[in-house]
């Protein structure tokens, strides 16, 4: 254990970068895990995910930075998945599945046949915020400002489209678009979020933060912000914790994400125990 | 003024036919009681017309203008039979589902305005849910959240109002106020209503025409007509053309 307080923390630039850039993308997927956890679309992040390994894989073998390469082939990917729900008729679960186990085999192939970067493809597995460069957080940043700029711009969409989507047709939302939209947003953030937890946890950040706020929201509103909040939190604390406690920084990220749930969970049974117990018969929320 | 036109339809699902040779008119005021088997095409028709479907022959006209290019989808109410993604644990409030109502009007990007704060909140007063506007969703008894479609339909004042099967949830005492409500939106506020129902017995209190459906129009036209229709006799039988005809309480 490292004694070290949160103001000496914030004295190192390296730990200053991974909160900036950490937190950007901590309220991103926190927003769109909203979205996402509500339209049973929870582990496209865990699918766009395997898919970035596998542009890291190509990124590698091309001697590129591996966000430049992954972030089209991701949202390609993104909108395979989407393509796949619609004409080939599947479920969101099996598109997610295709299109995430050809990604992922097409990285162990690349690793396989090239050889020699094995270790920097897997170091993409688990990331490592605290080594965050100065253009890897403009670039995090400025990521972060036009998924969000997206989603505050089509929010109202967003939400029409989520609650019930043959309503949001009749009302003349473009509901293709929107889902298009989401995906591609998605598929952004997925591969900025590689750098914070890696790829093996993305999905984490993705749904913890949502599935936490939906225990104690009290609109749709306050899901968002409570997201938010607790996604940012999650970032900074773990970070700090990750430094204080010498562990590694993602999987920290991911626990202290649990815990927050877990006492919105706890939370949630203490105050409906209480609203029975007021007024009984009250439907279970 | 004709509010909606629909000419000679036709659809398959796959290869069977689901609805031949559907024609029909309605006009500013009417309610239409539509009516008719399970499987007879009355959801389909309302699909089509709403542009959720795409039908195979024929043309439906909406104000003057050709289903495919008609825009001006806030003078349409609907209320569909469930929604499609609604789900018991959605976090959004009363207020908030009612406000989905108005995106219909509004161009990008959709924004609630104070003048809108007003139409939401007189639309949660006409269905009598402005005591629970605070309310999650999912909170809610099935005939509230009914009511809150119902609000989320009207919101906008829509001219033609569009509702499948709306009752089918709600007990009977709710049953009849949600008819009269509808009956007061007809009458006093002229909204065009269309409304599939099983509820023949209920429907002649308030429809002020019929549309029966079987795939084809089986009848079309005032309830005065209908039951003094001979053919409808021969069709339906003394007693359900009687039990459609019943229009006191």
């Amino acid at each position: 254990m490292i004694d070290m307080d949160i103001v000496t923390a914030l004295q190192y630039e390296f730990i200053r970068r991974a909160f900036i850039a950490g937190s950007f993308i901590a309220l991103v997927c926190s927003i769109l895990g909203v979205l996402l956890v509500l339209r049973r679309l929870s582990l496209i992040g865990d699918g766009l995910a395997h898919v970035t390994f596998g542009s890291v894989a190509i990124a590698l073998l091309l001697r590129q930075h591996p966000a430049i390469v992954a972030i089209p082939i991701v949202m390609l990917s993104s909108l395979g998945i989407l393509k796949l729900m619609q004409k080939a008729r599947l479920y969101g679960d099996a598109a997610i599945g295709i299109v995430s186990s050809i990604g992922i085999a097409a990285g162990i192939l690349i690793a396989a046949r090239s050889g020699g970067f094995n270790v920097d493809l897997f170091s993409f597995l688990f990331g490592n915020i605290l080594a965050i460069s100065n253009a890897e957080v403009i670039t995090s940043i400025a990521l972060s400002i036009v998924v969000l700029s997206v989603i505050i711009l089509f929010y109202n969409e967003h939400f029409s489209t989520t609650f019930d989507e043959e309503f949001a047709r009749v009302s003349g939302i473009n509901v293709q678009k929107i889902n298009a939209l989401l995906v591609l947003l998605t598929g952004i953030t997925v591969v900025l979020t590689m750098k914070v937890v890696g790829i093996m946890l993305t999905s984490a950040l993705l749904i913890l933060p949502a599935v936490t706020a939906l225990q104690i929201a009290k609109s749709f509103k306050h899901t968002m912000l409570l997201s938010s909040l607790t996604g940012v939190a999650s970032v900074i604390i773990g970070i700090y914790a990750s430094l204080v406690l010498n562990l590694p920084t993602g999987a920290t990220i991911v626990m202290v994400n649990f815990f927050f749930f877990v006492i919105a969970f706890l939370l949630r049974h203490v105050v409906q125990k209480k609203r029975r117990s007021i007024r009984p018969g009250l439907p279970e929320l | 003024m004709k509010i909606l036109s629909v000419e000679q339809l036709g659809f398959r699902y796959n290869s069977v036919e689901v609805l031949s040779d559907i024609s029909f008119s309605v006009d500013a005021g009417d309610y239409i009681g539509l009516v008719g088997p399970n499987g007879s095409g009355k959801t389909t028709v309302i699909k089509i017309i709403l542009g959720l479907l795409q039908q195979e022959k024929g043309s439906v006209t909406l104000f003057g203008t050709d289903s495919s290019a008609f825009r001006d989808r806030q003078r349409i109410g609907y209320l569909p039979q469930k929604p499609t993604h609604f789900n018991p644990h959605f976090p959004a409030t009363v207020k908030e589902i009612v406000s989905l109502g108005l995106f219909s009007k509004q161009r990008f990007p959709k924004r609630i305005t104070k003048d809108d704060q007003a139409l939401i909140y007189d639309a949660m007063a006409m269905a009598e849910v402005l005591d629970i506007s605070d309310a999650l969703i999912g909170e809610l008894s099935g005939g509230q959240q009914q009511r809150v479609l119902v609000a989320r339909a009207v919101v906008n004042k829509p001219e033609l109002l569009i509702l499948d099967e709306p009752t089918t949830a709600l007990d009977p005492e709710a049953r009849e106020h949600f008819f009269k409500v509808l009956y007061e939106l007809n009458r006093r506020e002229n909204v065009t209503v269309i409304l599939i129902t099983h509820d023949i017995a209920s429907i002649g209190k308030y429809a002020s025409k019929l549309l029966y459906l079987d795939k084809k129009v089986v009848f079309y036209g005032s309830f005065e007509d209908f039951c003094l229709s001979e053919n409808m006799t021969q069709y339906f039988g003394e007693f359900t053309q009687h039990l459609i005809c019943h229009r006191h309480d």
